[in-house]
């Protein structure tokens, strides 16, 4: 059995309960105030009860504030504030995520069952984009393996298929006369990276439940790999023999490949992945190198062996 | 027919301090932290932006000229001279922020990423029409081989449209729109050209 190398973060290191208290204070006093649409969280979610875990690293979070407000996800629009703007109006109660293709026990996954049935863990995460620019997020989550052991997949499923909600009418960004994407958003995984343990289905961010902009109510989070493989607001998931098709890869097969793992020597085609910008740094900060699996390369390492990542981007 | 003088109350030199306000803001901005989560990259942006605004409008001072005979030509040359202004602020905060004075970093970008190639292409095309802007220069150079020389504007806003597409991750809405607008204005004058060459 592989054992996993971890980084155990310094207890003065994480984020102390009583900075979390005085925000939950302050999301209280503002759910009150009926501020809570400004700040993107809605007023009847409450804070999570989260284990830690040694999975954590320990560099300083990104403030709420900029994981909140800069984002992509598409489904709201191309600028990296249009969903804090519009994706306050995305319904994110009743919902359900079918799982289904190749399990012996298909069905459906209630977000309530997530939240309540489960345990949480805190995972605090590096999180680069492809545009060369990262945070460092406490996301809340469970490890995808334990979820998708309840569902019995079957000896000869090799990948996992996502996909994005499609829902125009809330979505503004699926409808007018320019698509960025095809819709809906499409993402996948090989089996293994699915089941590793570092993968995560993320539910919340900060103690709380996800903000919409971040991929409400839940999204995936795979931590080596470039952001865009964290598919948000997630409604499907099916397990299939064949490599599943991502939106990236369809919408440029020579710039986004369908493993996108965090390589600083595989450029992208228009642009360097050598290093990137630490967001919270302001004008002045010098940017990061940008490590070979996104600093993740002892736990998933071995996953690529033998594999020319030249070619498998 | 005479135009309305309301066109033309203004002094141009005015066309410089009212250019400049959204470079001061956007540098107050920067420096007090107001731009956002990633403030070099709004900045850096914003700036390009601000650059490929200023280019359009030295563009559509003929097409008002003859289409719907509003005269601007006397704050053209302001215009043009403002939008260099945010070109090199553009490259200056790419320099020294963005990449942090690291030579062989930028050198590389210009070799292999096309997008910093074209920008860079259309920096140096600009570089002597910002240079000549002057009634020294026209006088030095005459004025048939002046205007030939500022054509090179042409290939240069083209080019800052093309740099600004080839930046994005997809096809996003801002930047299309800037170069169908370059588009249209060079077409206009291609064809009104190919008119004035079929008539000589």
């Amino acid at each position: 059995m592989t054992v996993y190398k971890y980084n155990q973060p310094l207890p003065s290191e994480i984020t102390s309960k009583s900075d979390y208290l005085n925000r939950r204070t302050f999301m209280a006093g503002a759910a009150g105030l009926g501020l809570s649409p400004l700040i993107g969280i809605g007023a009847t979610h409450a804070a999570l009860k989260t284990s830690k875990s040694p999975y954590s690293t320990d560099e300083k979070t990104t403030a709420l504030e900029h994981v909140t407000s800069y984002n992509n996800f598409y489904e709201f629009g191309t600028g990296k504030s249009d969903p804090a703007k519009h994706a306050g109006s995305l319904t994110t109660r009743p919902w359900t995520v079918d799982v289904g293709g190749m399990v012996n026990k298909p069905g459906t996954l209630d977000i309530e069952t997530l939240l309540t049935k489960f345990p949480l863990e805190e995972r605090i995460y590096r999180f680069r984009c492809v545009e060369a620019w990262s945070m460092v997020i406490p996301w809340v989550g469970i490890p995808l393996a334990s979820v998708l052991k309840q569902f019995d997949a079957q000896g000869s499923a090799k990948y996992v298929a996502f996909e994005t909600l499609e829902r125009p009418e809330e979505m503004p960004g699926q409808g007018g006369l320019f698509s960025s994407l095809p819709w809906p958003y499409l993402e996948g995984l090989r089996m293994d990276e699915a089941l590793h343990p570092l993968t995560i289905l993320a539910v919340g961010l900060y103690g709380d439940v996800l903000p919409n902009q971040n991929g409400a109510p839940v999204r995936l989070v795979v931590p080596w790999k470039y952001g865009f493989k964290s598919i948000k607001s997630i409604v499907s998931m099916k397990l299939t023999e064949k490599e599943p098709p991502t939106s990236w890869n369809k919408a440029g097969p020579n710039e986004y490949g369908f493993y996108s793992n965090v390589n600083p020597e595989v450029s992208h085609p228009r642009w360097s992945q050598a290093s990137e910008r630490v967001i919270g740094g302001g004008i002045f900060a010098a940017r990061k190198d940008t490590p070979f699996l996104n600093g993740y390369a002892d736990e998933v390492g071995s996953l690529y062996e033998g594999m020319d990542l030249r070619k498998n981007y | 027919m005479a135009q309305s003088r309301i066109w033309t109350v203004l002094p141009s030199w005015l066309i410089y301090p009212i250019g400049i306000i959204p470079a001061v803001y956007l540098f107050y901005a920067a420096f007090t932290n107001q731009l956002g989560a990633d403030p070099l990259d709004a900045l850096e942006n914003e700036l390009g932006e601000w650059a490929l605004k200023f280019l359009v409008a030295g563009l559509l001072i003929t097409p008002l000229l003859k289409i719907v005979r509003i005269n601007l030509v006397k704050y053209r040359r302001a215009i043009g001279l403002v939008a260099f202004v945010y070109v090199a602020l553009h490259l200056t905060v790419y320099v020294a922020l963005d990449r942090q004075f690291g030579w062989w970093e930028i050198w590389g970008d210009i070799v292999k990423r096309p997008y910093i190639t074209i920008g860079m292409a259309a920096f140096v095309l600009l570089l002597p029409l910002a240079v000549t802007s002057n009634n020294a220069s026209v006088k030095k150079l005459g004025a048939s081989a002046w205007r030939n020389l500022h054509k090179l504007a042409y290939p240069a806003v083209l080019f800052g449209a093309v740099h600004y597409v080839l930046l994005k991750k997809t096809w996003h809405p801002e930047p299309l729109a800037y170069l169908a607008v370059i588009l249209i204005l060079l077409a206009w004058r291609f064809f009104k050209y190919r008119q004035s060459i079929k008539n000589a």
